[in-house]
Parts: C-alpha cells; structure tokens; sequence
C-alpha cells in the first residue's frame, strides 16, 4: 500500500497547527513521511505532550520527605514506611466513555491499573469520578449504564477492589461525560521499576495482547473537541480485555521478580510510540524497531498502524540479554506474547523498519523534549456576585429535596456493582467518606478518597481548587489517615479560549496552594482538555485523589459508629456561607454566589486536632455540600441511629462552609474535646444529640428509614 | 492438615482463600492449572473467586476443561474436601462435582453487597461450627450467582439436606434462594458467597469463619 501524499489537509487531520508542522520541517529538515507525521501528530497532541498545560503544572508542589517519585514517570511513588510504597495516579478517558461507554469506561481502568502495575505494584484499590449530563438528557441513561458497568466489567474481573469515587450530574456535561479512573498499588521501596532504558544493543521486548488497528489516533481524538460528527469516532474506542491485564499482571510481577527486567513502559496512547520514544528519551539512547516481529493481530498492518495503535494490555520492556529464556518461560506460562522487536542504540534515533524499508529515522529525543510548549492567554475569572435573598425553609423539606437528587442521594446503586472487596482488605467500602484498604500482612492501613465541586470552581477557581485539596485531606483525616500525598486529574475545556485557560490556571494555583500548606504534594496526574461540544465546556473539574496513611489500624483508624447517647459535635467554625451550595442549586435551582473561602491553616489545625484526639471519637465526618444537615444524616445512616439537631436557620444547616467536622462521641469524651479545642483555639460545639429512630432539626423531624429509603431509591428510579 | 488453593487464569481470590485457610490452620499450597496432580496429602482443595480465564464463555466452563480439574476430580472420588466459592462453585458445576448451574443475575447486573444467610444444615464439616437455622452476613460480588436446577434435583438436594445455605432475601434469583449446596458425600460445598471475605473484624463481620474453623475442627478429628 502506498503511503497517502503529505498535504496540509492531512497536516490537519493530524491535528497539527501549520506552525507545528513548521517546526518538524526544521527540526528533521525535510518533509516527514506518512508515518514520521503520525508518529509526530501522537507525541505532540495535547494529551500526550501536555502543551498547553506544562507551562502551570510545574509550578504545583511536587516534593516531600514521603516523595520517592512525583510527576513524569507513569505514577507517582510516596513512601510508607518499612519499606514500602503506594503508587499511585487517576487518569482520564472521557473522550472516549462518551464515543463508547463501556470500552470507553474499561480501558480506562485498565490503562490506569497499567500505570501501576508497569512500577512493580501490585494494585490494591481503584476509585472511579464519575460526570454525566442532566438526568433527562437522552444520552444520560445509556452513559451511566455503560461507564458503570464498563468500570465493574474491566476492574471486577481484573480483581481490584474499588473503594471510592464521585459520581455527579450536571446539564454542562451533556456533550462530554467525564470518566477519571485512579488506581493504587503496593510495592518495595528496593523493587521499584522506571521506564529509563539503559545500555546499549539491549533488546527491546513487546509483552501482552496482539497490535490491532483499534485505537489508531486515540490520543488525537482526545485532544480535539466535539461536533456532531462524533458518532464516526468510534473506531478509535479501544477494546479492553480484563482477563489477559490479569495475566500481563501476575507475568510481569514474576518478571520484575526474576531481575530480567532494566526498564519497563505500558503502552497507552499512542502505543507504541510513545512508550518507545519515553524508554529511550529518558535514557539518553535512541530505539530502532523491526515491526515485522510485533505480535499483530490482523494481517496486512502497515508502519503507520503499528505505531499508533492503541491496542490494550501491551507492555514494552528492555530485557536483560542473559535472562532472556528465562523471561519468555514466565510469558509463555501465562499465554502472553513475547517478542524480541527491537533494540536500543546508542545514536539519538528513532529508527522504525517494517520489511526492508524504512518507515521513520527521526531524532528521538526532539520528539518529546522539542515538543510545542504553550503560554496560552487567560483571563481571570470575575468576582462572583453575593447571593441575593434565600427564603428560609423546613428543613426537613430542603434535606429531602438533597435526598431525591442524583448528586447527593446514596450511592450504591453504582458501588454494588463493583467489586469493593476482592483482595479481603477492605476496611471501609465506598459510599461514606474515604475508602480504606489495609496493607496485606502489616496493621497498616491506607485511605483513599476523590473529591472536587465543579460549581465551587466555575465560581471561583482559586477557591473551588484550593477547596478540591481541602476537602480531599478532611475526609482522610475523618478515617484517622494521615494525608500523605495528592493525584490530580484535571478535566477543562478548549484551552485556546482565554476565560477557560483563566479557569484553569486559577484552579492550579488554588491547587498548588493547598498542596503546599496541607503538605499533600501532587505525584502525578493527567490533563485533559477539550472537554467541550459545539462550543460549551464543561464545569472546570480538577478532580482531586488522595491518599492517606494509618499507621496502626487499631490505634489510629477511626471507623465506629454514632449510637443512643452520643453527641453531634461540630469542629470548626460556622459562617452560613450558602453561595454556589448544594442547597441553593437543588431546592431553588439557582447557581449563584462565591465559593466558600477555604483558610488553609484553619483547615490544618482543624485536621491535626483530629489526629490528635482520634482515640476520643467514636465517628467521624467532613462537611462538605449539604452543609451539617448532609453529614448528619449521612452519620446517622451509616450508624443506623437517629439524631436530633438544633433548630437553625438555612444557613446554619446548609451552609458550607469549610474547615468543618462533625463527630460522634460520648458525654464524657465531648467535655475533653471541647477543652482540648479550647487549648488549640478550635471552634467547637455540640449541635445535637444521637439516638432513637428520628432524624429531626428542631421540631422538623421524619423518620430515619423513611429518608434512608428515600436517599437509597432515588438512583435506581432514575436508572433502572 | 493440608489444603491446595487451584489458581486459573484470572483467578483473583486464590490469595484471600489462602489468608482464610491458613487463619484456620491449614498448610496451604498454591496449584497451577497446568499441573496435572495435586501435592501429596492434600485433604482440602479450595477452588477459588474471579474470573477464570476471563469467563468470556460460560463461567467456569474452560476451567472444568483445565489439566488440573482431573486431579480435583480424583480427589473428591477419594472422598477429598473441596471447597467452592464463587467462581469455584461454578467450575465445580461445571465440572459436576456439584449438580445445577450458575445463571445471570436476574437483575442482569453485578451485584456485591452483604447479604443474610440462613444455615440450612449443620450436618456437615463445613457447617458443623454453625447453628442451624442460623442467619449470619457474608457478603456476594457475582454476575452469575442465580443458582438453578431440574425439579428432581432439587428433590433429592432438599430431602437429602444438602442446600446448606439459603439468602434471606433473594439478590439474584436463585431457585428456592439457595446459596450453597452440598455434595451427595457431603465434602463438597459449593456456594456464591465470599466467606473469607467474613472471616476478621476488620472485614466488617466474622460471620465466615467459622465455616473454616469447623472445617479444620472436622478434618483433626478425621
């Protein structure tokens, strides 16, 4: 087959600007051929090259004593104790769930679990942060139920226990639903692997499921926006297959244990290519290929396909010579293909031959190191208007209104989809602040949580960011965890337009910030931008993963329940900051107001006054939307106990604003905390009492079972 | 005592179901689905959770089909133990060690949640450490958990007091709710349920281990 002319048409369709192709005409110094551009088109687009973005991410904070690896290998690494490490990372793949829910969701994970297990860690828990359109949109329904079972379908059979997410519906995304998959793992702080390629002449090896034509130009796609002519996309949807990532895990555990392994690079988008170029950039060494030894799956594939298929549950590797047997005996037990494609040398090239002829001789580390970098114009986000006048109501009314919405009710209707208990170390399952997984075979533990609000951040994104990491480290603390470190996966519109670009760089400064007083760095993350149709972004949606650690599981986690007698204990202080509140959107259907204002020492002290007293606290929670009146009935739910709050006005009930927690506790440990709170200069209050079966604020009451049966339902009315 | 724990492709609650049988006292050594014998003196083979080899067909069906099913088949016809559980229960029907099979859900989804279960029969190792009629709360994680057999099986199965466990409240459309079923011998048991995800307090409940203690209890006393 005759390679297609290179025309600007084509240059375009490639995704690149004319003035990109400009700089490859300078950089190679002669016109690229059919597969040179596509291999150019993969390591520049905005998914893979991060253009647009790089320019702020470096300015997030990266380092701590716990950092071992932050941002640039394929997950981050943050020390444990020990001896060992959580890898960890969240990555997006909206684009894609919205073309093909299912696949879309799936390869999702298991590209996210790859990231993990490519280091040497064995995946110990996932989380899933979800983002569909309004309700009633006619695509909502078939989005939820492909991404949910999609997610379950892949991560289930895998075998990895998910423990947290988000799940929210909003009209905003109609036209771009975001899927923002996060995995962990578990490995030694002596058997970690990176993907530096070193020494020359050693062989290049392919691992894992055969090359197909699936996925040729995903990470492209990905990096455009959306019209109507969407539907043809499809065909770059991969397809996932759980059981062979299984098989790619325990083969390439073994591997790693056998010490044939020097480095090691899953191939995610952009294949091939990508994992080639960042095994030999990061080692100062060039890579030749003979594609004529990759493991394909259909016949007839030219240069261009191999190199930017995404084909899943591929993995490249640079062996060690003497083990050679050895390495392809551990493939061969699992029914893996393993095939010698290549090798690295010491010239700075990246040579692709496919027959006799050669197919790319570029210079491999201007692929990525020459990469256009971006300073986009932005424009700051204006102030926020105050909220006018909110007439007050029953307040058992307003919770009700929280409980049949898709945004606050219960969750389970997703998470019991999901395996949440294979591995049997859950401790805490998803649907009640963080999820919490214990470290097989220690009295250790860690915690798990994803949070954002997208409203918060399109109001204003330097709060809604800062909020975003806020809200992360309260509901690690609300476990008993200490916040050890941060993922961030940052989901914005076209970033050529200045007001998107202005929500981006507000929300990473707000990040950055909280990052750095809350001594959480940021280890990894993904960008993905775009996220627009026919000219509408989406909510600015900087999801947040954190990861905290509990030291001793029986000292330090906090996992009980508020019962008869206990007092509703509030910490922190409460304004009624109702601007951009659950309550306000949901009951009277008005976006309006600032986002809460987050006072980061506030939220330290807060957090450490937890830690430090976590042996007086029966039962713990942060308040986040829905304000006390959400976290009380949440608590109360978990516990199967009812409460009575003090009477309150709106404000007081819905409010949200930050640095808050409300715990259970018996008499006696409330009159030590509020002592103890005293000394430290914590605001502190107890707000009311657990026991009998009636949720009630003042003289407003209804029946517990009655709003669990509520809140429990309002899904599957919606979805089944 | 010793017991095996089968490892198929895609197998991914063999490390748990060695956690539970270890905690009980079991030596427990892991067995590749290539092999074709299992270890000498193995009196309880646990065949595990997951997905093996993708379950991209009928579950369990390849797995019955694998070198090592004949070894387990030898084993249960010297009066072995076998131990199912979830997807193992399904290799054992399809193996049919155990009669019956493992349909879809009714609700056509995954379904993993806690679920109350009443002990049907007590009449066996692995039941003997309950009471019966008791109800304990062992979660499920299955898409394929709805237990159906002929009328004459379940015949016999009732009148030979071999559904050792019942759901309280049927999750996925199980015949009669039953969960877990007994062998003719009864030293197979079979079930949907995850024990070993019941067996410490840090799991939530420990509803499940006494079906290992009582397990271990009986073969000591063998």
């Amino acid at each position: 087959m005759l390679d297609p002319e290179i025309t600007p048409e084509l240059i375009a369709a490639h995704g690149l600007k004319p003035d990109e192709y400009e700089r490859i005409l300078e950089i190679i110094g002669r016109t690229p051929n059919f597969t040179e551009l596509g291999i150019f088109s993969a390591m520049w687009n905005e998914h893979c090259s991060y253009k647009s973005s790089k320019k702020w991410l470096r300015t997030l904070p990266t380092e701590g004593p716990q950092v071992i690896c932050g941002p640039g290998e394929n997950a981050g690494i943050v020390d444990i104790g020990d001896g060992q490490a959580v890898v960890f990372k969240m990555e997006s793949h909206n684009h894609p769930s919205y073309i093909e829910p299912y696949q879309g969701a799936a390869t999702g994970v298991g590209g996210i679990l790859r990231d993990v297990f490519t280091m040497g860690a064995r995946p110990i828990a996932a989380m899933n942060a979800l983002s569909f359109g309004a309700v009633d949109h006619p695509k909502t329904r078939s989005l939820v139920h492909g991404v949910v079972r999609g997610v379950g379908g892949y991560g289930n059979s895998f075998g990895v226990p998910t423990v947290g997410g988000e799940l929210r519906f909003d009209s905003a995304y109609n036209g771009n639903c975001l899927v923002n998959a996060f995995a962990a793992g578990l490995a030694e702080t002596d058997k970690i692997f990176y993907s530096a390629a070193s020494g020359v002449g050693m062989p290049v090896v392919y691992l894992g499921a055969k090359t197909g034509r699936d996925g040729v130009g995903g990470a492209t796609m990905a990096s455009a926006e959306f019209d109507d002519t969407i539907e043809e996309k499809r065909p770059t949807v991969q397809v996932g297959d759980p059981f062979t990532e299984k098989r790619l895990l325990e083969a390439c555990l073994e591997l790693m244990a056998s010490g044939a392994v020097i480095s090691i690079q899953d191939m995610g988008a952009a294949g091939l290519t990508c994992s080639a170029v960042e095994m030999g950039d990061k080692g100062g060494l060039g890579i030749k290929l003979q594609l004529d030894h990759v493991p394909q799956r259909e016949p007839n594939m030219t240069a261009y396909e191999m190199m930017l298929s995404e084909s899943q549950e591929r993995m490249l590797m640079v062996l060690r010579p003497e083990k050679e047997a050895e390495a392809r005996a551990i493939f061969e037990k699992w029914d893996l293909d393993f095939a010698i494609v290549g090798e690295t040398i010491a010239e700075d090239r990246f040579v692709i031959m496919h027959g006799n002829a050669l197919k790319a001789d570029l210079p491999l580390s201007k692929l990525s190191s020459t990469a256009p970098e971006y300073d986009r114009p932005w424009v700051e986000t204006p102030t926020a208007e105050a909220v006018e006048f909110i007439p007050e109501i029953d307040p058992i009314d307003g919770l009700k209104a929280l409980l049949s919405s898709p945004n606050y009710c219960a969750r389970g209707w997703v998470y019991e989809q999901y395996d949440t208990q294979v591995g049997a170390d859950t401790i805490r399952t998803p649907g009640y602040g963080a999820g919490v997984v214990r470290v097989a075979g220690t009295n250790k533990a860690l915690a798990f949580t994803s949070d954002v609000t997208p409203r918060y951040v399109k109001a204003n994104p330097f709060e809604g960011g800062k909020q975003a990491v806020a809200e992360a480290y309260r509901n690690l603390i609300a476990v008993g965890a200490t916040p050890l470190a941060t993922t961030d996966n940052l989901n914005f519109g076209n970033p050529e337009k200045p007001e998107i670009m202005g929500q981006f760089v507000g929300a990473i400064k707000g990040i950055g910030a909280a990052c750095a007083a809350l001594d959480t760095p940021i280890v990894s993350g993904n960008v993905s931008l775009y996220n627009e149709t026919d000219g509408r972004a989406i909510l600015p949606t900087p999801t947040i993963g954190a990861v905290g650690l509990i030291a001793d599981i029986d000292r330090d986690l906090i996992d009980g329940t508020a019962r008869e007698g206990h007092w509703a204990v509030l910490i922190g202080e409460t304004r009624g900051h109702l601007g951009q509140s659950a309550l306000l959107a949901e009951v009277f259907h008005r976006v309006e107001g600032d986002a809460p204002p987050v006072d980061l020492e506030a939220e330290r002290k807060a957090g450490q006054f937890i830690l430090d007293n976590r042996e007086m606290i029966s039962a713990c929670t942060d308040l986040s939307d829905g304000g006390l009146a959400l976290a009380a009935f949440e608590m109360a739910a978990a516990s199967g106990t009812g409460v009575s709050l003090d009477a309150g006005d709106a404000a007081t009930i819905f409010g949200e604003d930050q640095g808050r927690y409300l715990i259970a506790c018996s008499t006696d440990k409330a009159e030590a905390l509020m002592v103890a709170a005293g000394q430290a200069g914590l605001a502190i209050a107890t707000v009311g009492k657990f026991g009998g079966t009636q949720f009630s604020i003042g003289s407003a009451s209804e029946s517990l079972d009655a709003l669990v049966a509520l809140s429990s339902g309002t899904l599957s009315r919606l979805f089944d | 005592m010793k017991a095996a724990v089968l490892v198929f492709p895609g197998s991914n609650c063999d490390r748990d179901l060695k956690r539970a049988f270890e905690q009980a006292g079991f030596s427990v050594d892991m067995v590749w689905h290539k092999d074709t014998n299992l270890p000498d003196g193995v009196d309880l083979v646990g065949v595990p959770g997951g997905f093996s080899y993708g379950d991209y067909l009928r579950c369990g069906a390849i797995a019955a089909q694998s070198p090592i099913s004949r070894a387990l088949k030898a084993h249960a016809s010297r009066g072995g133990y076998v131990f199912g559980v979830c997807n193992g229960f399904q290799i054992l029907t399809e193996t049919q060690l155990l009669p019956g099979a493992l349909l879809q859900n009714m609700s056509t989804r995954y379904i993993c949640k806690p679920v109350g279960l009443r002990v049907e029969n007590t009449d066996s190792a692995f039941t003997s450490a309950y009471e019966k009629g008791a109800v304990i709360s062992v979660p499920i994680a299955h898409h394929e958990g709805n237990y159906q057999a002929d009328p004459d099986t379940l015949l016999r199965l009732n009148g030979e007091g071999r559904v050792a466990f019942r759901y309280v409240e049927n999750p996925n459309g199980a015949v009669e709710d039953i969960a877990g079923i007994l062998s003719e011998n009864r030293r197979i048991l079979g079930m949907m349920p995850h024990p070993e995800r019941a067996s410490e307090p840090l799991h939530g409940g420990t509803d499940g281990a006494a079906l290992f203690a009582g397990l271990a209890q009986a073969l000591v006393a063998a």
